[in-house]
């Protein structure tokens, strides 16, 4: 058969049902493949709303994404999407044409190096040199995609060899003898962690997106459920511990809450699962945690102790670990009244320094009421995305997550643009749960193009855009740090979504009082299709509390 | 790890601050033997790696091993200026690479491989040639007006006999770049 048509048998034999992209001459016989190849296609706009798309389906399904494009600059502008998968950990197959082997080399027509241009953005990438190397290649970069630490992987098919007659037999095993992760985690190791988590009197649990991955939620709550343990997450982690919660702190890091922050400073031992002291989390890394030893369960060694000394490493993965934990430390009885102590303290913080700001006195939208107004429509049920600013600290902490893969962020690439094309892959992805996109005014004029996507396609996300006219974190730092000097961060207000939205199909809704907002955030919500809510929020409202960058926790400011 | 140029920090920041900014070093000279699957790409992966985060590779080596299917990388640099450490399990990551040591110097035997272009006119040949017998080197090509000299040895070998040369006028000087094995029984 047609190589491309052994494409299509590949992709379903690894169970995707979807896949995400744009056409364009190198890539022709691949969509001619998929026109009755069995496989649903969503015609994005861009094929960077493409790559998100497909990390916000992985995302929500834990299933690896898939997205298509052509050569050359449809290949480049998967570029920040590749390095966002990468950052985050998250699974996603990324195919691309290429000019025709003769032509590789000598700037052909829409020739672009993507194989090299990707190396340090890629878990791995495979440049197809023979036609029947398609299937093996497609097989390899599924299953290092989805195993050991998630990541992206590019397949890069010259289009003549997409055309090539070749005969298809399903590949079932692998050949990657330098690719074996670990994923068990050392009996010994965790052990020790067990004894040393029974013997502290201060521990905190520190949880991140690795607890997601690996589907791992439940294990975790057990295990913090067993002697009461404080956990909590980073902005990646956000629903791997159910929120709210007596055992819940709250997110920690630079916009996290007091008590989580204070807690890490003042713990005796940290037990961190599947995160990676990013300098987020930890501000100033000589100040930080100062008291504390440190317990680093995660898959990826490259992570245990890059940041931070690790006293007890255990590299695996966090559901085996978890489980083994659990039996391990049961088997201590501890006396969980020595926490009782500590237990006083984080109360303390809790009462004393609850996530707050100062309500507007007029009718005027606060944006983080605007978050607390979704968090009561939805009752935590949807599946929330976010772009990167302000708007996405409010999101992380106004909305309380029940449950892991409803919080969509793009956490370490920061990309604005993430929100949008990540919620129509989480919607494709989940039909009929509900999916809001939190997003600023500059955001989502990054892929705002894909609410035509959301039109032809009938996806029903709701777009809620905290408009202040602004690029606000840009503003807000330069308020804090640099004498309120604003430059380039006013955006006026262009355009005016609510015509944006009609114009592309979708339903265009403009918000300015408070006094109805829950009520108006339902009808919004209840409201069938793609709608774009347009909520004017106070300009100037800063996210806080905050650790200043280069900051220690204590130190909180806000 | 300092937190310089954090966006945060207005201040101006110095010269000697952005240098004092690193992380931990060695401070010794090491000798990473990397064995990797032989498939296009793979070298730019892993020389990729360090260049991303600054370092300055002093030798690289690459070549076949008794297993048609892979080659082995040696790479040289010098820990005092870079930090070893996360780079050797960045590279254990890539999936062409099998194995990555760091091999101890004295449990190791490197070896490298040197051409030296002398200038050699009448009786400069004669001391030339007695210098390189010291060295065990084997001279190669003669002409009227230079020598070129092979040699073979560790990194220190090939720099003293360089320091000899030089006055005769070195026109021309190449290394292969060190490629190591441990010693005893085990494999590399």
């Amino acid at each position: 058969m047609r190589a491309v048509d052994a494409v299509m048998e590949c992709l379903k034999a690894e169970g995707v049902d979807v896949v995400f992209g744009l056409p364009g001459g190198a890539n022709i016989p691949t969509y001619d493949a998929l026109y009755d190849g069995g496989i649903r296609h969503i015609l994005v706009r861009h094929e960077a709303g493409g790559g998100h798309a497909a990390e916000g389906y992985a995302k929500a399904t834990g299933k690896v994404g898939v997205a298509l494009a052509t050569s050359g600059p449809g290949a480049t502008n998967l570029i920040t999407p590749i390095m966002d998968a990468m950052m985050d950990s998250v699974p996603v197959v990324f195919i691309t044409g290429q000019v025709r082997t003769e032509l590789l080399g000598t700037d052909g027509f829409q020739e672009a190096d993507i194989f090299g241009m990707t190396m340090p953005a890629v878990k791995h990438s495979f440049m197809v040199q023979h036609p029947l190397e398609i299937p093996r290649a497609l097989r390899e970069a599924f299953h290092i995609a989805r195993s050991g630490r998630p990541g992206p992987v590019i397949v890069d098919i010259p289009t003549d060899y997409s055309r090539a007659d070749i005969p298809y037999e399903p590949v079932t095993d692998l050949h990657l003898p330098g690719y074996q992760p670990t994923t068990e985690g050392n009996t010994k190791q965790v052990r020790q962690a067990a004894k040393a988590l029974a013997a502290a009197r201060r521990p905190v649990i520190y949880a991140g997106g690795g607890v997601v991955n690996a589907d791992a939620a439940e294990e975790l709550a057990e295990f913090a459920r067993i002697d009461r343990f404080p956990v909590t997450c980073t902005l990646m982690g956000l629903g791997a511990y159910p929120a709210p919660d007596p055992q819940w702190l709250g997110m920690l890091g630079m916009h996290g809450t007091r008590a989580a922050n204070y807690a890490m400073d003042e713990a005796d031992l940290i037990c961190c699962v599947g995160a990676r002291f990013d300098d987020r989390i930890t501000g100033k890394l000589s100040e930080f945690a100062p008291r504390a030893k440190f317990i680093h369960i995660d898959v990826d060694p490259a992570e245990i102790s890059k940041n931070i000394p690790a006293h007890i490493p255990i590299v695996g993965d966090a559901k085996n670990i978890l489980g083994k934990l659990i039996r391990e430390y049961r088997a201590l009885d501890a006396d969980p009244a020595r926490l009782e102590e500590w237990w006083q303290r984080i109360e303390a913080w809790r009462a004393k320094h609850p996530l707050r700001y100062d309500d507007s006195e007029g009718t005027e939208i606060k944006p983080q009421r605007l978050v607390q107004a979704l968090n009561e429509v939805t009752g935590g049920e949807a599946i929330v995305t976010s772009d990167v600013g302000q708007h996405q600290m409010w999101a992380a902490q106004y909305y309380d997550f029940p449950k892991p893969r409803r919080w969509i962020n793009s956490g370490g690439l920061g990309t604005m643009g993430f929100g949008l094309p990540a919620a129509i892959g989480a919607a494709v992805g989940c039909p009929g749960q509900t999916v809001v996109c939190i997003t600023g005014d500059g955001s989502i004029q990054m892929n705002a193009q894909e609410l035509a996507t959301c039109a032809q396609e009938n996806i029903p996300v709701k777009v809620f855009i905290a408009n202040n006219g602004y690029l606000g974190m840009v503003r807000q730092w330069q308020e804090l740090f640099w004498d309120k000097r604003y430059s380039a961060v006013d955006m006026g207000h262009h355009p005016d979504f609510v015509k944006l939205a009609e114009a592309y199909g979708c339903t265009g809704v403009r918000l300015t009082d408070k006094t109805t907002l829950v009520d108006d955030v339902r009808a919004a919500i209840e409201t069938p299709g793609p709608v774009v809510v347009d909520v004017a929020v106070t300009r100037e409202e800063n996210t806080y509390p905050m650790i200043s960058p280069g900051g220690a926790a204590r130190d909180m400011v806000g | 790890m300092s937190v310089v140029g954090e966006p945060g920090t207005k201040e101006l920041l110095s010269l000697e601050e952005l240098e004092a900014a690193g992380s931990v070093r060695t401070g010794r000279k090491h000798i990473l033997s990397i064995l990797v699957e032989n498939k296009p790409g793979v070298l730019t992966r892993v020389a990729g790696l360090f260049a991303r985060r600054g370092f300055n590779i002093d030798t690289l080596s690459v070549g076949p091993t008794d297993d048609p299917e892979l080659s082995r990388i040696t790479i040289t640099l010098d820990g005092a200026a870079h930090p070893i450490d996360q780079v050797t399990k960045q590279t254990h990551k890539l999936v062409n690479v099998l194995k990555i040591r760091d091999l101890e110097p004295g449990e190791t035997v490197a070896r490298e491989l040197a051409l030296f272009k002398v200038a050699a006119d009448g009786a400069a040949r004669t001391e030339i040639m007695q210098i390189c017998e010291i060295f065990r080197g084997k001279v190669v090509d003669v002409s009227k007006r230079a020598v070129i000299i092979e040699i073979t040895g560790t990194k220190d070998k090939l720099e003293a006999f360089e320091r000899m040369v030089r006055p005769f006028g070195l026109i021309e000087m190449m290394r292969t770049g060190e490629i190591a094995i441990s010693r005893g029984r085990g494999e590399t």
